[in-house]
């Protein structure tokens, strides 16, 4: 099914934003629209897009690969992303991403073995007073979790399993 | 002192329409498209010396004055786009006195005769975009935003759109370029946009802090706002306050208040942890030039204001304080700014993209142990190439804090490269 036929509410609320003559503004909307079931974006997705903005795929996929946000590839369920950034690892997010693999048993980059999560590290998140901290990028979208301990975490993490279920 | 952009602070639920109607709010927008003409409006800003609050402390005023009136229609863009390291006013802003940013907006709208206005927000922030358009809704069902608004014919709607995660797209050609759905990357300037903006009409971008000073000094005149801060940067400042001290968050001060008052009052920093000393201070985030403080009073009781800070061979910018107390080396600060900036290189120009590439080669092997002398001068040889020859100001950021963490800090580096 084609995005427009899955979200057509939505579709048209993005496009009324923009003047029509520039509808190519919608692309990132779009592009977070055509995520939000599999946290990633496939190749029909983006043709999708292509169609509905009258640009290329090339130039979907190269606005896809721009943005961190943006993935084009599988992973866990969820994204769990670390800020260790200068005022974040001032306060002890090296440290806290450390031990946290080492619970969870997996590496930066790495998912595990139920396929739930997925551990990455970010660039500032604008939290620096709240750290160590961390967000979770998954169906249900972009969630915050700040002023962390690894016992927190590991609750966050546990928590995931239950959340989720309502796509936004 | 009471509030003025942190408002919320003094009066409890501060992002309800009625609470923020209660207490002033909307009646300088009232007030404007009633009473005043456009440039009224933009005269009143000039007046009060507000600079832009995103980082450059460009005149605001000026800024307004500069949008071209014979290129149609003009758009106001809100950057929203918070990602300098250290830099975490805006969300609380946004979150928490939500109404009186987006007067603020609505007041530049109106001075620059836009009738559409966007929210460019970082793609992290999309449950703030969606309570932004609750609130947006709210003021256009009171009748404050949308088609003739308060029986006027002025007409205004004010859009969220978010990015999705480009350090960049702070960089305000590279978030109009994005806006219009294209890759983050910087223009040529000039022209600028206020000639030259979104879909090529003319455009003004500020701050979300600097939309939100505006209400208060319509309101209050702009003598008023003049009466706070210093003659070069008038009115109050959000400091975001990061790094070793010991009560981190956001603290609103009239410009030339010390880093001293910052760091170590009661009601703000509350010192550094554990007791420790300053050794350094990053007053912009991680594109800051180090400051050495090494302790020394003189320069915790500098003001804070932009000439001051310039004093000490480093720039205010956003006003971002993060602390680096003695157990630091700042080898591992260089290499922490210099893999963000790696990182965040949007690739459209060569000395950018190739010296943040080179810069973490070569910090990693310093850092890592197994650097030489040589590669620290090294290093600094290609800061100091990038300076000045690449397109936008990210890469230049890139260079700052190596090169003065480098002549600064020599010792650091010594410390950890072979003989």
């Amino acid at each position: 099914m084609s995005l427009v036929e899955k979200y057509p509410k939505e579709v048209k609320q993005i496009l009324s934003k923009y003047p029509p003559e520039h509808k190519r503004s919608a692309v990132m909307p779009l592009l977070f629209l055509a995520q939000r079931e599999e946290g990633y974006i496939t190749k029909a997705g983006m043709q999708d897009i292509g169609k509905i903005l009258d640009i290329t795929e090339t130039e979907v996929a190269s606005v896809v690969g721009f943005y961190t946000l943006y993935h084009d590839a599988k992973a866990g369920k969820y994204r769990v992303q670390i800020c260790n950034d200068l005022p974040c690892a001032l306060r002890g997010a090296d440290k806290f991403l450390e031990e946290l693999c080492g619970n969870v048993g997996i590496k930066v980059g790495e998912t595990t073995a139920d396929g739930l999560v997925t551990f990455e590290t970010v660039t500032c998140l604008a939290a620096c007073d709240k750290a160590p901290m961390f967000q979770t990028q998954g169906p249900d979208g972009i969630n915050y979790h700040e002023n962390m301990t690894i016992n927190k975490a590991m609750e966050v993490i546990a928590g995931l399993k239950y959340a989720g279920k309502e796509v936004k | 002192m009471a509030h003025v952009v942190l408002r919320h602070r003094d009066i409890p639920n501060l992002n309800q329409f009625d609470v923020y109607k209660k207490n002033g709010g909307f009646s300088a927008f009232k007030n404007a498209v009633k009473k005043m003409q456009p440039t009224e409006v933009t005269d009143v800003v000039k007046n009060s010396g507000l600079r832009g609050r995103g980082g450059a402390g460009f005149p605001t005023g000026m800024k307004w004055s500069f949008i071209d009136n014979k290129n149609w229609p003009h758009y106001v863009v809100a950057n929203a786009d918070e990602s300098e390291p250290g830099t975490f006013k805006d969300r609380e802003i946004m979150e928490s006195n939500p109404f009186q940013f987006l007067e603020g907006l609505a007041l530049c709208s109106y001075a620059v005769a836009a009738n559409v206005a966007y929210i460019y927000l970082r793609g992290e922030f999309w449950q703030l975009a969606a309570f932004l358009d609750e609130k947006i809704a709210e003021m256009e069902e009171a009748g404050l935003l949308g088609n003739k608004i308060l029986g006027t014919d002025y007409s205004l709607k004010i859009y969220t759109h978010l990015g999705a995660g480009a350090y960049i797209c702070g960089e305000e050609t590279a978030l109009l370029e994005s806006l219009e759905g294209k890759r983050g990357q910087p223009r040529v300037r000039p022209p600028f946009p206020p000639t030259f903006g979104l879909y090529g009409k003319p455009t003004i971008i500020n701050n979300v802090e600097t939309f939100a000073n505006v209400p208060m000094i319509l309101a209050n005149g702009a003598d008023w706002y003049k009466s706070m801060g210093t003659a070069d940067s008038s009115g109050v400042k959000v400091f975001s306050l990061s790094g070793r001290v010991r009560r981190p968050g956001n603290y609103e001060l009239p410009f030339g208040a010390t880093f001293r008052e910052l760091i170590y009052g009661e009601k703000n920093g509350a010192g550094v942890q554990d007791a420790r000393q300053v050794k350094a201070l990053m007053p912009a985030g991680a594109s800051s030039s180090l400051i050495v403080v090494n302790g020394d009073d003189k320069i915790l009781d500098t003001p804070m204001d932009y000439a001051s800070v310039r004093t000490l061979g480093s720039e205010l910018g956003s006003a971002s304080v993060i602390v680096i107390d003695d157990t630091v080396s700042i080898d591992w600060v260089i290499n922490k700014t210099i893999h963000f900036f790696k990182h965040e290189s949007c690739g459209k120009c060569t000395p950018c993209r190739e010296g943040t590439y080179w810069m973490q080669n070569i910090v990693h092997r310093i850092h890592g142990g197994d650097g030489k002398q040589g590669d620290v001068d090294l290093l600094l040889n290609v800061a100091k190439q990038m300076q000045g020859k690449c397109l936008c100001a990210l890469g230049d950021f890139s260079a700052m804090a190596v090169v003065t963490g480098i002549e600064r800090f020599k010792g650091d580096f010594d410390k950890v490269v072979k003989v």
